[in-house]
């Protein structure tokens, strides 16, 4: 083929996926790194790529502190509850401590956020959210980022990392093409900072015409971080908790405002509370510890999102549906009014176009809700990615090596979606994550950990043509049939995709299953995944650049999926039922499950491991009451 | 909702397929104006119709659960900064008009170059402070959190 190699030399610092994550990184690394070469490779543009493209209506990770609202501690124990326990407590210490001096600085740069006009702290949505004009969040860290990086790529689909060949498990670039001019790209940095985004559509989603676009997290999120960091050979955390979302039906519609700020409120199709009569049996499935609705209100404990699902899920179930939001006496405040259709516009103008397609006014009539399919990400109420090292003033041994953020793989770091067992991080705590670990990864390198450095060109070659492959089989096979998409020799990547949403949505606890599944379906799955993947190998077929993009999601979607089922599979429990539920194993199990769960794939046989980590909390004097 | 693009007004100027995060606003070869290649894969984030020049593109929702005849419209404006909206229903009855801030300042003059930023010292080069800090996180004196500061330990075991 006739694309040409384009051969970026000598980069210090690789932004892979430049999203809020990215977008920190980038910036960050220049303040560290002054005469350092700051490259960015990203898939779209990034004044519009990443989950935050269309803009957002709050900044949902904000501690306050100096306004006398919480300290990071605060926030880890949140996150800790609303994760039945498991998350990695010295990661999100480290980034709670941090955020609010990235929330600041966005205010310094332009970002509209709203004030409590008595208090003159920043408008409150939640204990943790503040509230802001954010339609134009993205163009602004990316203006941040693009002035710091020597060298924006935009449109590069980054399909592998390179690794060293002196020296084993070290990272050396990335490698990928140009989705328009379709011509490789290879990337020789001495670190990368994966900042690509999780993954939505490796679950059939519940509308599967033209709607399947209108998933709850980003079409695009390709699930890039996993797969190119599990696909190098980098430790992953927790992929088995996948995330389920209760939010306004079809249209995916954040809740959080209206839950928070409106004072809306759920009830069944009889008009009644619904949750507190599924409580007292969901406390014995998970315990009295986790689950006290006695005397949770008074601990100022949350009910953990997926608690809340599960009431959700087994009311539906039981013939109550559907769930609707209680709109009709908050939106009698033509403020507040105002403030529901701007909370749509400025974050999911599609909830807004299905409503007034549907002469849905809240005003007069209580919307519906629904329960989505599963994603699989790290950043809101739900901790996949890679296992990361901690900082060295917070992390125990077991959760330290050396720099902050960067994986099991030497050079390669994380943030955002990435870095795994950090939930509740969301846009700001994402943007603060790709801050430290830019500045770890220029430590990393003035430490001289990355001297010698060889990629030969028999790899770079290998990556060139398993990159094209699917385009070659598209021109081999495509006449053998006289038109259409039905070929004996491939599948095109649409097709791909419909069979691994079907495979994780049957066997591994999807929407037409109510989040169901058990050890035989799990083992049913992977062997299928299984065929799937040897079908990509084989026979994935692209017609263009752009399927060709496709193809490539897909590799990293079922990577991604892979990774989900092995760690489904290996914790025999059921940690948060309303997210996923073991059939095998409907209890939550303290005495054998306390743990992280952390997983392996070996890159040359493809073979998994999976070890229990050490679960390590924060403990102060509150805790020990 | 996914868009499409009016034939009169599209000049075929790829303003849409420059910022699509999708990657599905391409050029059509033969009318050398711009299309939704793939309606599956848009999330109706609006960033084409924000961009384009023309009005040209708009939206028709998402065929599995939306009715036709409403309409949600926008213009976005750096220049003024702010970001005006009207949400029509389908059956006419609600036409709201709603205008919001996109930035404060005028656009892109808030945002540093860290290039032009004074060197790191060694001694913060060694602490975990980030640019900005200790400053930032609470705009006064204070320092950074830390275990000993906030009287804290890590302890394995079972805590909730």
């Amino acid at each position: 083929m006739a694309y040409k190699t384009i051969v970026e030399d000598n980069i210090d610092l690789l932004v892979a996926g430049a999203g809020l994550g990215g977008t920190g990184a980038a910036f960050e690394a220049r303040f560290w790194g002054k005469d350092k070469k700051i490259v960015i490779a990203e898939k779209a543009n990034i004044d519009r790529s990443g989950a935050v493209a269309q803009g957002l209506y709050a900044i949902n990770c904000y501690m306050g502190t100096r306004f006398g609202e919480n300290n990071p501690e605060d926030h880890v124990r949140y996150a800790r509850m609303d994760l039945m326990g498991m998350v990695r407590e010295d990661l999100l210490f480290d980034m709670a401590r941090h955020v609010d001096s990235t929330v600041h600085q966005f205010e310094d740069w332009g970002m509209p956020i709203m004030k409590n006009q008595e208090t003159g702290a920043y408008l409150r949505e939640g204990r943790w959210q503040i509230m802001i004009h954010g339609e134009s969040y993205k163009p602004m860290v990316a203006e941040a980022a693009k002035k710091s990086a020597d060298k924006v790529f935009n449109r590069i689909c980054v399909t592998h990392l390179l690794m060293d060949e002196s020296q084993e498990n070290r990272v050396a670039g990335a490698v990928g093409f140009n989705v328009r001019t379709g011509n490789y790209h290879v990337f020789k940095s001495k670190t990368v900072v994966v900042g690509a985004g999780g993954a939505s559509n490796i679950y059939k989603p519940r509308s599967v015409g033209e709607g399947a676009g209108r998933v709850w997290y980003a079409p695009w999120s390709s699930g890039s971080a996993y797969g190119l960091m599990i696909e190098a050979g980098a430790k992953m955390t927790q992929m088995e908790n996948k995330i389920v979302l209760a939010r306004f039906k079809d249209g995916y519609g954040p809740v959080g405002a209206y839950f928070l700020h409106l004072k809306t409120y759920t009830q069944n199709c009889d008009g009644e509370e619904y949750e507190s009569k599924w409580f007292p049996e969901l406390t014995k499935m998970v315990g009295k510890e986790y689950l006290d609705t006695e005397n949770q209100h008074f601990s100022h404990k949350p009910i953990p999102t997926c608690l809340r699902n599960h009431a959700f899920i087994n009311e539906v179930n039981s013939g109550k549906g559907p769930i609707h939001m209680v709109t009709m006496e908050a939106f009698q405040d033509p403020h507040l009014e105002e403030i529901g259709w701007h909370n749509f516009l400025g974050m999911t103008v599609g909830q807004a176009v299905l409503w007034a397609s549907n002469d849905v006014d809240p005003k007069h009539e209580n919307p519906e809700l629904t329960t989505s399919e599963p994603y699989v990400m790290g950043s809101h109420a739900t901790g996949c990615g890679a296992w990361c090292s901690g900082p060295e003033d917070v992390s125990p041994d077991e959760y330290f090596w050396g720099y902050n953020r960067m994986t099991t793989v030497h050079g390669l770091f994380g943030c955002g979606d990435a870095v795994g067992g950090t939930p509740h991080a969301f846009s700001s705590g994402s943007f603060t994550e790709g801050r430290l670990a830019a500045k770890a990864a220029i430590q990393y390198i003035n430490d001289g950990k990355a001297e010698g450095i060889t990629v030969t060109s028999a790899q770079i070659d290998k990556r060139r043509e398993e990159i094209y492959k699917p385009m070659e089989t598209y021109k081999v096979y495509r006449n053998h049939i006289t038109a259409g998409s039905v070929n004996p020799y491939y599948i095109n990547p649409r097709q791909g995709l419909d069979r691994l949403q079907k495979m994780m949505d049957e066997y591994c606890g999807g929407v037409t299953v109510s989040y169901m599944t058990n050890e035989k379906l799990l083992n049913i799955g992977l062997k299928k995944l299984g065929v799937l993947a040897d079908d990509w190998d084989g026979g994935i077929a692209a017609e263009d650049i752009h399927e060709l993009l496709r193809a490539w999601e897909l590799k990293h979607r079922i990577l991604t999926s892979e990774s989900v089922m092995q760690h489904t599979l290996f914790r025999k429990e059921t940690r948060w039922p309303g997210y996923y539920y073991r059939g095998d194993h409907m209890k939550l199990d303290d005495n054998e499950w306390h743990v992280l769960t952390v997983s392996r794939r070996d890159p040359d046989t493809g073979k998994y491991t999976m070890e229990k980590a050490p679960l390590y909390h924060l403990i102060g004097e509150e805790d020990e009451k | 909702m996914p868009t499409f693009v009016k034939m009169t007004r599209c000049d075929g100027c790829g303003e849409c397929v420059d910022i699509c995060p999708s990657d599905i606003m391409h050029i059509d070869k033969t009318i050398r104006r711009a299309y939704n290649i793939e309606p599956n894969m848009c999330w109706e984030c609006y960033s084409c119709v924000k961009a384009c020049p023309h009005n040209a593109i708009d939206v028709r929702g998402y065929a599995d659960f939306t009715p036709l005849g409403s309409s949600v419209r926008v213009h976005r404006d750096e220049e003024k900064g702010i970001i005006a909206w009207r949400i029509i229903f389908r059956n006419g009855k609600k036409d709201m008009e709603l205008i919001a801030p996109i930035t404060t300042k005028p656009w892109g003059t808030g945002i540093p170059d860290l290039n032009s930023a004074s060197e790191p010292s060694s001694e913060m080069r060694d602490s975990h402070l980030l640019y900005n800090e200790p400053k930032y996180i609470r705009m006064d004196e204070g320092g950074l959190h830390t275990l000993e500061s906030n009287k804290l330990v890590m302890k394995e075991g079972v805590y909730y």
